[in-house]
């Protein structure tokens, strides 16, 4: 791959407006040195989410160590939000869950975040239009429109949702977020538009226990869509009919 | 009457030649962005900046078009401003490229009450002089093969 060459201020004239101001998509990022970064400009730019694509994850409960939780430090670095001491309101994007079965003592555990719905009871209830899916099936808020009244928190059976209570200051650029609003997972939506995964995905891998896979759900070839059709799996509370892109096996 | 909205609207808006005499007088003071536009349209953007924004939010947002041509991270790496310890300033110093004209028309600015004010990537064409680009673009050519 050619990397575009930098400018300095006096002669970047000709990076040619339009493909100044556009957005992350078609930046390439070279790290140099440790903190040093360079940001070029240029290379094809991605499609929009695409109707025919179900993202979705696959985490198998087995596979997932009762003491890890390397996918939660991925999450809140990837997307900026931290513990501030008030575990009631501090926000929660993904959790992990300790069950226990008090007739075979079976301990478990798993990772719990916003499962995706492909029937949202949270875009059902809200007032604005602020909670919606995209076409390809990530569940998101509209920030800009959200007027924080926490009914999507309330609908939502899988408590994936958080508000926002304390003045938010230097967030990460791709995952803005700001008192008064609801936020929850966003299956990392800014790394899968780049063809990446989510961050839990890339540090459950990373930590070797490889537990979660992500992947198209529509797509009959993806790992995910051959693992589900291979082996038994379970939604949580499948039986509410929400139909969740987050799929648990060994549970 | 009509005269002054009109006068008021040329003030606010920038149109440049009509109002220069006084500009240093009765203009804020617009700190100059870090990189030059080919085709600079001030004027366009000082009017429309706000709806090209909305209109290009919404695309990447919920369609998930990240080729749009305005995004407000592409306003904040360009527009810049530097404190006296030479790092970005935020939204919340008197100095930042927005506050010029908002404080100046009286204008809140939501954005960054969710996003961030600073530039993120591009800190480095702050820490190179013009003399590292060569070093640099060299570097960037041998590792791009
Ligand atoms: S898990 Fe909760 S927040 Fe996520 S889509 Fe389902 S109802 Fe909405
Ligand atoms: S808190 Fe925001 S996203 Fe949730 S229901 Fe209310 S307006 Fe919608």
């Amino acid at each position: 791959m050619k990397l575009p060459l930098l400018k300095s201020k006096n002669d970047a004239t000709d990076i040619g407006r339009r493909q100044f101001l556009k957005s992350g998509a078609a930046m390439v990022t070279v790290t140099l040195a440790p903190g040093v970064t360079v940001m070029a400009y240029g290379g094809a730019a991605a499609a929009q989410a695409n109707p025919a694509t179900r993202w979705g994850l696959l985490i198998d409960v087995n596979k997932c160590a009762k003491d890890c939780t390397a996918c939660v430090s991925a999450c809140s670095n990837e997307n900026g939000w931290q513990d501030t001491g008030n575990p009631a309101t501090d926000a929660q994007w993904i959790r992990k869950v300790e069950l226990r079965n008090p007739q075979t003592g079976l301990e478990q555990s798993l990772a719990v975040m916003c499962q995706h719905c492909e029937n949202p009871p949270c875009v059902d209830v809200c007032p604005t239009g602020a909670s919606f899916k995209r076409p390809d099936g990530i569940v998101l808020v509209d920030k800009h429109i959200c007027i924080g009244c926490r009914y999507c928190m309330m609908a939502c059976p899988y408590k994936a949702r958080s508000f926002i209570h304390e003045p938010v200051t230097d967030q990460k650029p791709h995952a803005p977020r700001g008192k008064g609003t609801v936020e929850g997972c966003t299956l990392c939506v800014h790394r899968v538009d780049e063809g990446q995964q989510p961050a839990c995905v890339d540090a459950c891998n990373t930590t070797g226990n490889g537990a979660m896979i992500f992947g198209d759900l529509n797509d009959p070839e993806s790992e995910i869509a051959i693992q589900l059709a291979t082996y038994a799996s379970s939604a949580i509370r499948s039986d509410l009919g929400l139909n969740p892109g987050v799929r648990y096996q060994n549970l | 009457m009509q005269r002054l909205i009109s006068l008021a609207c040329m003030m606010v808006l920038g149109f440049g030649s009509a109002a220069s005499a006084q500009e240093s007088d009765l203009f804020p003071t617009i700190p100059k962005a870090l990189y030059e536009l080919e085709t600079p349209h001030p004027d366009d953007i000082r009017e429309n900046h706000m709806n090209y924004l909305r209109h290009d939010r919404d695309a990447t947002m919920r369609l998930g078009d990240r080729d749009v041509e305005f995004s407000l991270k592409s306003c904040v790496d360009c527009h810049a401003v530097r404190g006296p310890d030479t790092s970005f300033v935020t939204i919340d110093n008197d100095a930042y490229f927005c506050k010029a004209c908002h404080v100046y028309a009286a204008v809140k600015i939501d954005c960054f009450e969710c996003h961030n004010s600073r530039p993120q990537a591009i800190e480095l064409t702050g820490m190179f002089g013009a003399d590292d680009m060569d070093a640099l673009n060299a570097y960037l050519e041998e590792i791009s093969e």
